[in-house]
C-alpha cells in the first residue's frame, strides 16, 4: 500500500524544500548576477537583482588579463589525471580488501584514511625540497603525483565500499568455470563495479580539481590551474566586485556543470559505505 | 634513483629544447593596477625583442609574499623576475639571492635614480632591484567636505587638525565617515600604517639594546589617538579594511580624509572609477611637532634572483619596464597621470607631468621620509613603516592582529600593547637577539 | 574460499598502494623530525646547527598555541554539529514526495562544487563586507546596526562559509541513506500511530547512525586541514588563528622552518588523536 499524500502536505513540502534550495544556492546565483553588472551596479544601494543592463564587459576584462583556457586545460589534466592514476592504483588494492580480507584488512583502511590527516602546511618545505631535487616545480605530473597521493586514501576506500556490495558467489561462480583471476578482475567484476568506479572517478576529480594549497603552493606560470587564476582576482584595486564575480563563475562553471549532468551518478556513489 | 635520473634526463633535454627557441622568462607579480598595466603593454616588450618570451604570474600581495618568499629561500628557482619592495631587497640582497643590476646599460640611467628610492634597494654599493614606482603615503581628502565643513586644508597638517577635521566632516546618516585609515590585520597593511603614524609621536620598535619599545608611553598615546579617530570618526568594519578597501571606500565618496599611499592619487582622480574624482586634495601627511611626519616610504621593484637560468633576458626585461621609455610609452597610451610615480628625478622635472595635480605632493611626501633616521631618537634599525631585519614580517604579522583586534572593540590598548610586547619578545628571544 | 595463492596474490596487489601511502607519509615525516631538531631559518643562512627540543618548548608556550588549539577544536566542532543537525533535517524533506525533486536536488549539492578559495572571496566580500555586503544591506533594511561579521564573529562566520560548503556532501550520503530505509517500518509505525517525533526517534535516526559516523569521518578530515577559508578571509586576526594557520604564520611569515616543524609534529600528534578516536568508532560501526 502506498502511503496516501494529500496535495495540501505535498504543497507545502515542495514550497518548503524549493525554498531551503535556493537559500543555499543563492550566494552563487548572486555571483553569476553580479558578474553581469558593471562595477558601479554591483555595489548599488539597494542592491538590484534582476533588472540592470546585462553585460559581458568584467568576462572580457578577466580574459584580457589572464589566459583562461591554459588555467582550464591545466585543472583539466591535473584533475582528470590524479584521478585515473589513483583509481588504476587503488583498484587492486581495493579488490584484495574487499574479497580476500585478513585480519588487519580495517586497521590498512583506516591508517590509509589517517594519512590524510597530515598538515600540508607543516610539510611544505621538506616537500618543496624533494620537488627542487626532482625537478618537478611546475610541473603537471608533479601535480599529479601530489594530488593523487591525497586522494588515494578516499579512492581506495569508496571502491572498497562498492566491491563489498558485490555478492562473492559470482566470483566464485566465474573461478568454477575457470575464469583466471585476471579474467575475473577484468570481465566479472569490473563490469559490476563501473557504476561505483564512475562516482569514485566523480567525486575525485570534484576535490582535485577544488584542491588549493598544493596547486598553490608548487606551481608558477606553466602548471598552473584554476587556483591560481582566481588567486590573482581576489583584492584588485578598487571596485572588483563584478570582475571577482566573473572570474569566479568563471573558475567554477565547468565543474558545476559537470556536477549537475552527472549528478546521479554522484549521489548514487555517494555513501563511502554508508548503507548496508 | 632511477626516477631521479629519468627525470633528470627529461628535464635536461626540456632544457636544450628551450635554449635552441626562444628565451622564456617567468615573472610573478602583484595585482595592482600598474602591474596590470604593465602585463598589458608588454606586447611593445616582446615585439622589440622577439626572442623573449614572458610567462606572467599574477597574485594577490599576501600569496605573491609567500610564494616567492619560499621560493627564493628554497632557491627554487622558479621565477626569473619578482616583484619586491623595500623591505625585501636589503635582506635579500645581503643573503646573496638577487643579481646585482649595477650592469644595466647606461641609458637606464640609474642615476637619474630618486636617491631615496635608490638608496632603499642598494646593499654595499650592488643595485639589487629596479624600482617599478615609489611611494610615500600622504592626506587625501575631499575638497567639497571640507569646504562646507568651514575648514581648510593646510599643506602640512598636524594630527589634531585631522581629529578635528574628522570629527566635522562625519555623517553618519547619509554614510559619509570623516577618516578612513587601514585596520587589516598585516605587517605591509595596518602596521605599516600603525608604524610609521608611531614615529611622529616619538614612538619606536626598539631601543639601541633591540628591546621592544610597546610598553613605552608614544606607542600608548599612537594606539589611543588612533582608536579614538577610527571609532568615533571611521567607517564600520575598519578593522578588516585594507588599502583595497578604502580605496573603494573612498571612491564611493564614503571617506572626508584618507592618508595612504601617494599611488592611490591616480585612482581617486580618475573619472571613469571614482565618483568623487575632481574633488580630491592631497597633504602631507600628519605630524606632532616632533621633527617627524606619518609618511613612509615604499618601491614596488622588480628584481632577479640568483637562481633564475635566464639572467641576460631578465635584465633585459628589467631594463624596459623601468625605463624612461616605458614611462613615455604609459603616458602616449593612458596619460600622465596614470605613469608609475615616484622613481626618476627626470619624471618630476618633466612640464607634462607637473600638471598632473598630485605630482608635486608625490615628490615632497617622498622626500620627507627618511629611512635610515626613521623615528625621533636614534634606533638600531632602518625602515620608515618596518625594521629592516628578516623577523619583522613574521613579528609585525602578528602583533597586527593584536591592534586589529583592539580596533575591532575584542581588547583594550593596554592588553593589545601588552600581547604585542611579549609577541615582539619571544619571536626576538628566538631569533638570538 | 581464498586460496593460498589469492592470499599472496592480494598481498601483491594492495602492494602498491600500501607502499605509495607509506613513502607519503614517512618521507616529509621524517624531514618534518628532522627540521623540527634545528635551528633552520632561511633568511639567516639556512641550516644554524641542532638545538635539541627547544622548538617544541617554543612552540607550547608561545602566547598563541593554545587559542590555537581551541580554534581548531571550535571550527571543526561547529561545521560538524550544523552539518549534521542540518544535513538529517535536509535530507528528511528531500525525501518527501514533492514537485521538482531533482532541481531541488540540484540546488543543494551546488555549494559541494565551489572551490574553497572562491566561496570565501564570494561570502568576505559580498555578503559579509559591513559597508557594501548584502547582510549589511538587509541588516539596514530592518533598521539594524550593519554586523561587522569577519571581525566580531569571527569564528562563527567562518564556520558558516565552511559549513555552506560542506552541507551538501552530509545531505547527500544521509539522503541516500534514508532512502534506504525500509518502508514499510515506517508505515507499519504509522499505523500503529506513533507520532512523527517518535517514528524520527526510534526508527529514523538509529537506522542514520552509521551514516552519521562515516560524516563525521570524511568531514573531520577535510576540516582538520582547511587553510583558505582562514587565509582568504580573517588571514588568523580576531582569534580565528587555528593550529595549521599558526604554522603556517611559522614557516611562510616568520620563515623558521624548525619552529614550524615542531608545530607540524605535534598537528600530527593532535590528527592522530582525534583519528584514533573517531577510528574506534568508525572501526565498530562498520562492522556493525
Amino acid at each position: 500500500m502506498a502511503r496516501a499524500v494529500t496535495t495540501n502536505r505535498k504543497v507545502i513540502n515542495t514550497a518548503f524544500a524549493w525554498g531551503i534550495g535556493l537559500l543555499i544556492f543563492f550566494p552563487i546565483l548572486w555571483t553569476i548576477l553580479t558578474s553581469f553588472k558593471t562595477e558601479a551596479t554591483a555595489i548599488a544601494d539597494p542592491p538590484v537583482f534582476l533588472f540592470f543592463d546585462w553585460t559581458l564587459e568584467n568576462y572580457q576584462v578577466v580574459q584580457e588579463r589572464s589566459n583562461y583556457a591554459r588555467f582550464l586545460w591545466n585543472s583539466v589534466i591535473i584533475a582528470g589525471g590524479s584521478t585515473v592514476l589513483g583509481i588504476i592504483i587503488a583498484i587492486p588494492a581495493a579488490w584484495s580488501m574487499a574479497f580476500v580480507p585478513s585480519r588487519r584488512t580495517k586497521d590498512i583502511l583506516l591508517w590509509m584514511l589517517s594519512t590524510k590527516m597530515l598538515p600540508a602546511v607543516g610539510v611544505l618545505y621538506p616537500i618543496y625540497l624533494i620537488f627542487i631535487e626532482l625537478g618537478l616545480l611546475d610541473t603537471r605530473i608533479g601535480l599529479v603525483i601530489v594530488l593523487m597521493l591525497i586522494n588515494l586514501p578516499i579512492i581506495v576506500w569508496m571502491l572498497y565500499t562498492y566491491f563489498r556490495e558485490i555478492p562473492g558467489e559470482i566470483l566464485e561462480a566465474s573461478r568454477m568455470d575457470g575464469a583466471s583471476l585476471r579474467d575475473e578482475i577484468l570481465y566479472v567484476l569490473t563490469p559490476m563495479a563501473v557504476p561505483g568506479i564512475a562516482s569514485t572517478l566523480l567525486l575525485n576529480f570534484i576535490l582535485a580539481w577544488n584542491e588549493a594549497f598544493w596547486t598553490l603552493n608548487l606551481t608558477a606560470a606553466k602548471a598552473a590551474p584554476l587556483t591560481a587564476f582566481i588567486a590573482s582576482y581576489s583584492s584588485p584595486e578598487g571596485l572588483f566586485y563584478a570582475k571577482l564575480s566573473a572570474a569566479s563563475t568563471m573558475a567554477i562553471a565547468p565543474i558545476l556543470i559537470l556536477g549537475w549532468f552527472s549528478q546521479k551518478q554522484l549521489v548514487r556513489g555517494l555513501t563511502f559505505g554508508a548503507v548496508k | 634513483m632511477y626516477l631521479k635520473t629519468l627525470l633528470g634526463a627529461s628535464s635536461a633535454l626540456a632544457l636544450i629544447a628551450t635554449a635552441t627557441s626562444a628565451e622564456t622568462i617567468t615573472i610573478a607579480t602583484v595585482n595592482n593596477g600598474d602591474m596590470i598595466r604593465m602585463q598589458g603593454l608588454s606586447d611593445e616588450f616582446t615585439k622589440a625583442y622577439p626572442d623573449i618570451e614572458l610567462e606572467w604570474v599574477t597574485l594577490e600581495e599576501n600569496v605573491l609574499r609567500s610564494r616567492v618568499t619560499q621560493d627564493v629561500a628554497a632557491k627554487g628557482g622558479q621565477f626569473d623576475v619578482m616583484t619586491i619592495g623595500t623591505y625585501e631587497v636589503p635582506i635579500w640582497g645581503k643573503n646573496g639571492w638577487l643579481v646585482s643590476l649595477n650592469d644595466l646599460p647606461a641609458e637606464w640611467d640609474a642615476d637619474d635614480l630618486l636617491p631615496a628610492i635608490r638608496g632603499g634597494l642598494t646593499v654595499d654599493g650592488e643595485l639589487y632591484a629596479a624600482p617599478f614606482y615609489g611611494e610615500s603615503s600622504m592626506v587625501m581628502y575631499r575638497k567639497d567636505l571640507m569646504q562646507a565643513a568651514g575648514l581648510e586644508m593646510p599643506e602640512a597638517p598636524t594630527w589634531d587638525f585631522i581629529k578635528e577635521a574628522a570629527a566635522a566632516m562625519t555623517d553618519e546618516a547619509s554614510e559619509v565617515y570623516g577618516i578612513c585609515l587601514r585596520g587589516k590585520a598585516g605587517w605591509g597593511e595596518n602596521m605599516a600604517f600603525l608604524t610609521a603614524m608611531s614615529n611622529s609621536f616619538g614612538a619606536k620598535w626598539f631601543d639601541e639594546d633591540w628591546t621592544p619599545q610597546f610598553d613605552s608611553e608614544p606607542w600608548k598615546e599612537t594606539l589611543t589617538f588612533y582608536m579614538d579617530l577610527m571609532t568615533n570618526y571611521g567607517p564600520p568594519g575598519a578593522s578588516t579594511n585594507g588599502f583595497n578597501e578604502n580605496l573603494s571606500l573612498f571612491q564611493q565618496g564614503k571617506c572626508g580624509m584618507w592618508i595612504d599611499a601617494t599611488v592611490a592619487a591616480s585612482f581617486v582622480t580618475n573619472p571613469n572609477d571614482s565618483t568623487v574624482a575632481d574633488q580630491v586634495g592631497f597633504a602631507l601627511a600628519p605630524d606632532n611637532g616632533m621633527g617627524k611626519r606619518g609618511n613612509w616610504l615604499w618601491a614596488w621593484s622588480l628584481a632577479i634572483p640568483a637562481g633564475s637560468d635566464a639572467v641576460d633576458a631578465a635584465k633585459t626585461f628589467v631594463a624596459w619596464a623601468t625605463s624612461k621609455e616605458y614611462t613615455e610609452l604609459v603616458a602616449s597610451t593612458e596619460g600622465w597621470a596614470n605613469v608609475p610615480p615616484g622613481t626618476r628625478t627626470s619624471l618630476y622635472e618633466n612640464p607634462e607631468y607637473a600638471k598632473v595635480p598630485f605630482a608635486e605632493m608625490t615628490l615632497e611626501s617622498i622626500n620627507a621620509a627618511d629611512p635610515t633616521n626613521p623615528s625621533v631618537d636614534p634606533v638600531p634599525y632602518t625602515g620608515v613603516q618596518f625594521v629592516a631585519i628578516p623577523e619583522f614580517a613574521g613579528i609585525a604579522s602578528q602583533v597586527g592582529q593584536e591592534f586589529s583586534a583592539a580596533l575591532a572593540g575584542q581588547q583594550s590598548v593596554d592588553e593589545a600593547l601588552e600581547k604585542a610586547q611579549m609577541i615582539t619578545a619571544e619571536e626576538m628571544e628566538a631569533a638570538g637577539y | 574460499m581464498a586460496t593460498q595463492h589469492s592470499r599472496s596474490a592480494a598481498r601483491l596487489m594492495m602492494g602498491p598502494a600500501v607502499v605509495l601511502l607509506l613513502g607519503w607519509m614517512l618521507v616529509p615525516l621524517l624531514m618534518t623530525l628532522y627540521f623540527s631538531f634545528k635551528s633552520y631559518l632561511p633568511l639567516r643562512g639556512g641550516d644554524l646547527g641542532w638545538i635539541g627540543f627547544d622548538n617544541y618548548v617554543r612552540f607550547v608556550t608561545s602566547s598563541a598555541f593554545w587559542p590555537s588549539v581551541s580554534a581548531t577544536l571550535i571550527i571543526v566542532g561547529g561545521v560538524l554539529l550544523i552539518t549534521v543537525v542540518l544535513g538529517v533535517l535536509l535530507a528528511i524533506l528531500l525525501d518527501q514526495p514533492m514537485w521538482g525533486q531533482g532541481i531541488v536536488r540540484i540546488l543543494v549539492i551546488a555549494p559541494f562544487f565551489v572551490m574553497p578559495t572562491v566561496s570565501a572571496l564570494v561570502w568576505k566580500n559580498m555578503f559579509m563586507d559591513p559597508v557594501n555586503g548584502l547582510f549589511a544591506h538587509l541588516w539596514k533594511f530592518f533598521g539594524a546596526q550593519p554586523v561587522e561579521w569577519l571581525s566580531d564573529a569571527s569564528l562563527f562566520s567562518i564556520v558558516l562559509i565552511v559549513s555552506w560548503q560542506w552541507l551538501p556532501f552530509a545531505t547527500l550520503i544521509l539522503l541516500t541513506a534514508i532512502q534506504s530505509l525500509d518502508s514499510e517500518q515506517l508505515e507499519a509505525a504509522e499505523m500503529d500511530g506513533a507520532p512523527p517525533p517518535k517514528r524520527f526517534v526510534f526508527i529514523i535516526l538509529p537506522h542514520l547512525g552509521r551514516a552519521i559516523t562515516i560524516v563525521v569521518l570524511i568531514q573531520t578530515i577535510f576540516l582538520l586541514s582547511i587553510f583558505a577559508e582562514i587565509f582568504v578571509t580573517t588571514g588568523g586576526a580576531f582569534g580565528s588563528r587555528t593550529l595549521t594557520y599558526l604554522i603556517f604564520q611559522r614557516v611562510l611569515e616568520s620563515q623558521n622552518v624548525g619552529l614550524g616543524s615542531a608545530g607540524g609534529v605535534y598537528a600530527i600528534i593532535l590528527a592522530n588523536i582525534v583519528a584514533l578516536f573517531l577510528m574506534r568508532i568508525v572501526g565498530k560501526n562498520l562492522d556493525a
